[in-house]
């Protein structure tokens, strides 16, 4: 067993001492900029009938690409591997629909955030929960006092004794860890396909995930018999918004991202964008 | 038409011409993976069987590894770094570019690396069946190594593999299914995109286990097959 | 990559998959073998629908993927609104009876393969002697057949054993918390190999147990070749080339 461990471990140490052999560049206007996505998370990024990448992100980043002053290039990427190849050099900017999470920080860093979506409860609408109601219909998990502590506990008491499913390594996965499990029992997925299968099921009273995600969903289909309802929960747990990716060495592209997206928050460009796409105004705040 | 045969349809409208193209990715990756791993198993043998001292234990290792840890871990683990130790070893090399390792190669290395430890002791236990007097006997002709090997040894090692490697096929196909966690587009894969798409998972997962039933018993007839082949000329009581 | 900064209280968090995995494992394999007498006994009924009817399941269970048949268990039964609004719906509803039933209904195909194997390798000649002593059909089952069977089936059993131990990392994948999905809630949040190393680790932990379990109950059960063992490990007299 010993052995076992050993010999891993010297494959995996030669493997961190080749990925840590990246320089960091230089970034300045008329760089090329190159920019990941998944193309597979509507509306967020996704792969349009012609193969097209399409989506917010990908409007949003020829507007901050002209604002930073650099040629940008935006390349696809499957998710798994998306962290991985940022910091093996194969592209320069990750933008596709990441949350600026402490977990993700350690390995990589972050612009400031341009969008964040809530976290909604989903339940069926034909069973107990579809009336279910708080005080706030915004819960910024910033801070949490008053307003926040009354809306969690409208849920821990919702839900107490039954089961919330929710999607496997996902900011929504910590919130339910540190907010509520103990009252109610947290169900993991591999895959949101396959939680939506198990809350149509009834193996769950209710699943947690991103409005962005929700709304286009429901929308389809008649809404398949699901309902969203409580509260849209920011901040905190769900990390920081929605920002860009960035090498940790590259702390000066990602100022340049930064400094960009203010200039497109303040003058109403991220909300713009936001509404076109997701139907309701997604746009980090502040 | 019932339901669930309108969801089998071929074309535009049903998930059946999806379900089969996935049970065509499916045969590759086994076929692919199988035969990678008869190579490894027959190197494995040989390493197994080799009288340099330190190589039979290496053998070993790899073997109680592969057959003590769970496939799904063994799959995660080449999953998680395998594209690290790549880019690491190219390194060495001098490559400096990006390496992605996508979900085909992926899975099937992972495959190739758990059946190939079990064709390892099939290979490993056939070449001791070979009666030793035949190999004294041939090199008492006056055979060489090269052609002791291929007229005497390789012959008989093929006849007495044959019904085991016909298990770790089958272990290899079936494992197959395991890959659609890691995204390939196979049997598993396709049933779990078309439950998704249209909430009706029984309907999809009866389906997948009849297409592997269909695999399983057309390879089983092959490997009957090539058993009455490799035995031809052999003497039954 | 790894990192080392916390490697005994992941291993802690990873240890508590494994009343999960090993309940399971232990729960099915006993279960499993119960049936799979039965199984055996019907495939060597001469009464040709049974015997067919028993070889069916056994060819279906072994020629698809356990993953199949879990997830048809699992995700393939909430499918049913008659189902989920029957008595039966506690029980399927959860993962872990979900996953308990497809192991059991799986190693049940192939013990009782391995079983069957047992039967026949008892020779015919001892049933005609306990036979010809008076014995009845039970005491011959319980007092010459079974004994005998067992003990030829035991070193195959014992790869099912382990077989099983490894198959429950398939419960994983339809929600059940045992070491396969904390290690990969781990490696899928961090992207280091070290929940899943030390996963791989515990699991052959938990087979070298098995095997060394099924080792000392071979050796238990065979006293008489116990002997010719014990002169098999004895340095070679030099006539081992003689075959």
């Amino acid at each position: 067993m010993k052995k076992t461990i050993t010999t891993l471990a010297a494959i995996a140490a030669l493997a961190v001492a080749g990925l840590a052999a990246e320089a960091a560049a230089e970034w300045k206007k008329g760089s090329p900029v190159r920019i990941a996505t998944e193309g597979a998370y509507a509306p967020w990024n996704y792969t349009d009938s012609s193969g097209k990448l399409v989506g917010f992100e990908l409007d949003l980043a020829v507007d901050l690409c002209k604002r930073m002053a650099v040629t940008c290039e935006v390349v696809q990427q499957a998710w798994e591997g998306i962290i991985p190849a940022l910091q093996a050099g194969k592209y320069d900017a990750i933008m596709a629909g990441m949350s600026i999470t402490e977990k993700r920080m350690k390995v990589i860093t972050f612009s400031r955030s341009y969008a964040a979506t809530p976290a909604v409860f989903v339940v069926k609408s034909d069973g107990p929960f579809a009336g279910l109601k708080a005080a706030v219909d915004a819960v910024t998990m910033d801070k949490i006092d008053g307003a926040e502590k009354d809306a969690i506990a409208t849920v821990k008491k919702a839900f107490a004794g039954k089961t919330i499913g929710v999607q496997i390594a996902t900011t929504h996965e910590n919130f339910l860890n540190e907010f509520v499990a103990g009252d109610v029992t947290v169900k993991t997925y591999d895959t949101q396909e396959n939680l939506d299968l198990d809350l149509q099921a009834g193996r769950v009273d209710a699943a947690l995930a991103a409005m962005s995600y929700w709304k286009p969903l429901l929308e389809k289909d008649g809404g398949k018999g699901l309902k969203m309802v409580g509260p849209g929960f920011t901040g905190g747990p769900f990390g920081n918004g929605v920002g860009a990716g960035i090498r940790q060495e590259d702390q000066a592209l990602a100022d340049m991202f930064s400094k960009a997206i203010n200039a497109a928050i303040a003058d109403g460009t991220v909300s713009k964008l936001a509404v076109q796409h997701f139907g309701f105004d997604a746009s980090a705040k502040n | 038409m019932p339901e669930w045969l309108s969801l089998l349809a071929w074309g535009d409208t049903g998930w059946g011409d999806e379900m089969v193209r996935g049970a065509l990715v499916t045969l590759q990756v086994a076929v692919v993976a199988f035969a990678l791993g008869v190579v490894i198993g027959a190197g494995g043998a040989a390493v197994k069987l080799s009288r340099v001292p330190g190589l039979p234990l290496l053998g070993d290792v790899y073997t109680t590894l592969i057959r003590g840890i769970p496939d799904l871990i063994t799959i995660y683990i080449i999953f998680f770094g395998g594209g690290q130790l790549a880019m690491s070893v190219a390194r060495l090399f001098g490559h400096t570019g990006y390496i992605e390792i996508d979900a085909l190669t992926t899975g099937v290395s992972a495959l190739s690396v758990i059946s190939g430890a079990y064709s390892t002791e099939v290979i490993r236990g056939a070449v001791m069946a070979v009666p030793k007097g035949q190999i004294e006997a041939a090199k008492a002709c006056g055979m060489s190594r090269w052609t002791l090997f291929r007229r005497i040894l390789v012959p008989q090692v093929a006849r007495y593999a044959l019904p085991g490697l016909g298990n770790v096929w089958q272990l290899t196909l079936k494992d197959t299914s395991l890959i659609s966690v890691v995204g390939l587009t196979e049997i598993m894969r396709q049933a779990f995109v078309a439950s998704g798409s249209t909430k009706q998972p029984f309907t999809f997962f009866v389906s997948a286990a009849v297409l592997y039933l269909a695999l399983t018993s057309l390879s089983n007839k092959v490997f009957n097959g090539a058993e009455i082949w490799a035995n031809r000329g052999v003497r039954r009581a | 990559m790894l990192r080392f900064d916390e490697p005994w209280t992941l291993f802690l968090e990873i240890l508590g998959g494994v009343p999960n995995t090993v309940s399971l494992a232990l729960a099915s394999l006993v279960l499993g073998f119960v049936l799979a007498v039965g199984l055996a006994l019907m495939r060597l009924s001469p009464w040709k629908p049974v015997a067919w009817l028993a070889y069916a399941y056994v060819y279906f269970f072994r020629s698809t993927p356990l993953l199949v048949q879990i997830f048809l268990i699992y995700y393939g039964t909430g499918q049913f609104e008659g189902l989920r609004e029957s008595w039966a719906w506690p029980f399927f509803r959860e993962a872990y009876w979900c996953a308990m039933l497809a192991l059991t209904l799986n190693t049940t195909a192939y013990t009782s393969e391995i079983i069957r194997g047992g039967l026949q390798a008892v020779p015919w000649g001892q049933v005609e002697a306990a036979k010809a002593c008076g014995m009845n059909a039970i005491l011959r089952l319980r007092r010459v057949i079974f004994p005998q069977a067992i003990r030829q089936a035991l070193p195959g059993y014992g790869n099912e054993i382990v077989l099983m131990v490894k198959s429950t990392s398939l419960a994983s994948t339809i929600t059940l918390l045992e070491i396969t999905l904390i290690a990969r809630k781990d490696a899928s949040s961090t992207y280091t190999l070290d929940a899943l190393v030390i996963a791989a680790a515990i699991y052959l932990f938990i087979n070298l147990l098995a095997t060394r379990g099924v080792a000392w109950l071979e050796y238990r059960l065979s006293p008489e070749l116990r002997e010719a063992r014990i002169l098999k490990a004895l340095p070679d007299p030099g006539l081992s080339h003689v075959h």
